[in-house]
């Protein structure tokens, strides 16, 4: 789960990391008085939605007085933000975040993340900050330090020591940077956070450091024992057919093709997709039912798959394990009947009881098109798709 | 000869619910030793015909037992998995989907020079044909004989060896690792047992997208691995920084793409199929004579 930059902003400051003052806004006329009450001569208006970038796509602008912050919230509120991860369909900014300008000296970088390859958790800095840390890693790697911590003894001074003399920081600011690096582990652990990064983190003329802009996910299987994180979870900035998938438990994520898909399994759901691609189609979908899926959830997935546009057909895929391929085609049957499918179906129903689940399609009077194999499943959807059955 | 388990598993089942019993019945049909399960508190009790503990240490001096199922759900998932470490059973295969992170980076941590082998979590288990079943895997579609299969997730596991029966190839053990950023078995260490297992032959390997544990496994298979591998990689079309169902399935920071693991695997010497539906052709083209 993501969270936007105020409230990430808000966790740093619970955690003893200093970052900037600042006060949200839905309208320009909170954004002059935020303005007015930070009392600083230069503050930051800053759109809130989750996406980087936001500067170069004109959602970051300096207002030099509460008036003029007025003025360029006025600007951001309401506009669709576009960036290179935001997609071309861009985000709309609900919210902006005023904040006092500060005199920056340096901008640094760092953050706490899981390090798969050695499955301990490892924090990273660079002097390179406020630059995009994969761009650094990618053209400048001696300049990105990192020290792998072991999850059962935690994050040790000389670990931060080590990384704040490396970035060239004098003693006293790296007393500072072990105060902030502690309270920043402390928070990915705690919190169950999957990534906590500060870029830049800013070393002011004064030597103070301070977080300017942040990132936090969290770990979506850890929100049960956090309450309050959960609570942080904004709706609108999920495309609206993944968060219904959500909260039906379906793993849902759109893609741009015409084949609809539901599959049992993510691992045969994503070759399920390159299954379609192999046979000269595009998938308008991934779809895991999960484990668990039953006749109710085969009928919610299709009605899911079916508010897509684009569709124009759909591909059943099941591998009965815990899953029985007769309670599918209960499913399909129902969902194809109530909801009126009108798209070609293509169905393969493979494992736990797939005989039985063959005999109630075949049964059911509708149009099924029977697949028996995954390669069949992919060459049928797609020539229903072509129009060729 | 196989890996992970034989007719000598001696199976517990840590998490005795539906799911726990479902599952223990199956495997008690398909000829595995279920010899007990830890249900703390209703020790000296039996259900479904299974002995019940109230702690794996003792289940195992009850019974002898050398490994146990985990179906423990996610928020004590990690504690039963180091009760199984404490207990220094041989393996735990562990089955539940959504541990959180951090438990799971703590418990592999403490796994680190112990006793017991883990498997998963997140994974379907592990199946050796005609001999044990420990998990969830739909045992029927399997048939004994020398090829190992390792893959990161279930259902497509349960296509490989669909596809590898259909053309009469038999296997030694079919082994889910699990679909999770940090798991017990990588495939290197699956690679490794395969490779020192007499009656293994060939190995299929089915990886995803997220993660470099390819990649890892490749560098293994070139300098380390003497016996065939033939591979696919699911999601070759998915898209960057979307989750695609499984927590570890990812691609972020441009790492993690299907096409670099293809090539590398390639690099290695691995015959890749590109088409999930040839995986067994591809192994049979490579491996001539392994159909019985």
């Amino acid at each position: 789960m993501n969270v936007h930059e105020y409230q990430a902003k808000a966790l740093l400051r619970e955690f003893g990391v200093a970052v900037p003052e600042g006060r949200l806004a839905t309208t320009p006329e909170e954004a002059e008085t935020a303005a007015r009450s930070l009392g600083v001569p230069v503050v930051v208006v800053k759109a809130q939605v989750h996406a980087g970038g936001r500067g170069k796509g004109g959602g970051i602008k300096v207002a030099k007085s509460p008036a003029e912050a007025r003025k360029v919230a006025g600007e951001i509120l309401g506009m669709t933000l576009r960036t290179h991860q935001t997609g071309p369909e861009g985000k709309l900014v609900r919210r902006v975040y005023v904040e006092a300008g500060s005199e920056i000296a340096r901008e640094l970088y760092v953050a706490v993340l899981l390090d798969r390859a050695v499955e301990k958790f490892a924090v990273i800095a660079s002097t390179e900050g406020g630059m995009d840390i994969e761009e650094v890693a990618q053209k400048t790697p001696e300049k990105i330090q990192t020290v792998h911590v072991d999850p059962n003894v935690g994050l040790r001074p000389f670990q931060a020591r080590q990384l704040g003399f490396g970035l060239g920081l004098g003693a006293a600011q790296v007393a500072k940077f072990e105060t902030l690096l502690a309270g920043l582990y402390r928070l990915y652990v705690e919190k169950d956070a999957t990534l906590a990064e500060i870029n830049p983190l800013v070393v002011t003329k004064s030597g103070d450091l301070f977080a300017l802009d942040c990132k936090l996910n969290f770990d979506d299987n850890a929100l049960y024992r956090h309450a309050d994180v959960q609570s942080l979870h904004d709706p609108d900035e999920e495309e609206a057919r993944e968060r219904e998938a959500k909260a039906l438990d379906l793993a849902y994520v759109g893609l741009d093709g015409d084949i609809g898909c539901m599959v049992n399994g993510a691992g045969l759901a994503m070759a399920t997709l390159d299954m379609i691609q192999v046979c000269g189609g595009s998938p308008a979908n991934f779809l895991d039912a999960g484990g668990g899926a039953d006749k109710e959830k085969v009928k919610e997935a299709f009605k899911l798959i079916l508010r897509d546009p684009k569709v124009k057909a759909i591909l059943v895929n099941i591998f009965g394990g815990i899953v029985r391929c007769d309670l599918i085609a209960d499913g399909v049957v129902a969902a194809a009947g109530e909801l009126g499918v009108k798209v070609p179906l293509v169905v393969r129903l493979q494992g736990t009881n797939a005989a039985e689940g063959r005999a109630i399609l075949a049964k059911s009077g509708l149009d099924i098109t029977a697949a028996e194999t995954l390669r069949e499943a992919g060459q049928k959807a797609v020539a229903a798709v072509k129009g060729r059955i | 000869m196989a890996i992970l388990c034989d007719s000598n598993t001696r199976l517990l089942v840590q998490g005795f619910g539906k799911m726990g019993q479902f599952h223990a019945k199956l495997s008690i049909e398909y000829g595995t030793a279920v010899v007990g399960a830890v249900a703390p508190g209703k020790g000296g009790t039996s259900a479904a015909g299974v002995p019940l503990f109230d702690t794996v240490r003792e289940a195992k001096q009850a019974t002898g037992a050398n490994a146990s199922v985990i179906f423990v759900p996610p928020p004590g998932a990690a504690d039963a998995i180091l009760e199984a470490v404490d207990a220094e059973l041989d393996l735990a295969v562990c089955i539940t989907e959504g541990i959180p992170v951090v438990d799971m980076a703590r418990a592999k941590a403490a796994l680190r020079g112990s006793k017991t082998r883990l498997l998963g979590p997140n994974c379907p288990g592990v199946v050796t044909p005609g001999q044990c079943r420990i998990g969830i895997m739909p045992a029927q579609i399997t048939r004994p004989g020398s090829v190992g299969v390792v893959s990161r997730s279930g259902t497509l596991t349960y296509e490989a060896v669909d596809q590898l029966s259909r053309l009469g190839i038999g296997q030694s053990s079919c082994v889910g690792i699990g679909g999770d950023p940090v798991i017990g078995t990588t495939f290197v260490d699956a690679l490794a047992l395969f490779e020192a297992d007499p009656l293994t032959r060939a190995v299929v390997m089915i990886g995803e997208i997220g993660g470099s544990a390819e990649e890892t496994a490749a560098e293994f298979i070139r300098s380390k691995m003497s016996k065939p591998v033939v591979a696919f990689i699911a999601g070759q079309n998915a898209p960057a920084g979307k989750r695609m169902g499984h927590a570890g399935a990812i691609i972020a920071g441009g790492k993690g793409r299907a096409s670099d693991k293809i090539a590398a695997l390639e690099k290695a010497g691995v015959a890749v199929s590109i088409s999930p539906a040839e995986m067994g052709e591809t192994l049979a083209r490579r491996v001539p004579g392994l159909a019985a």
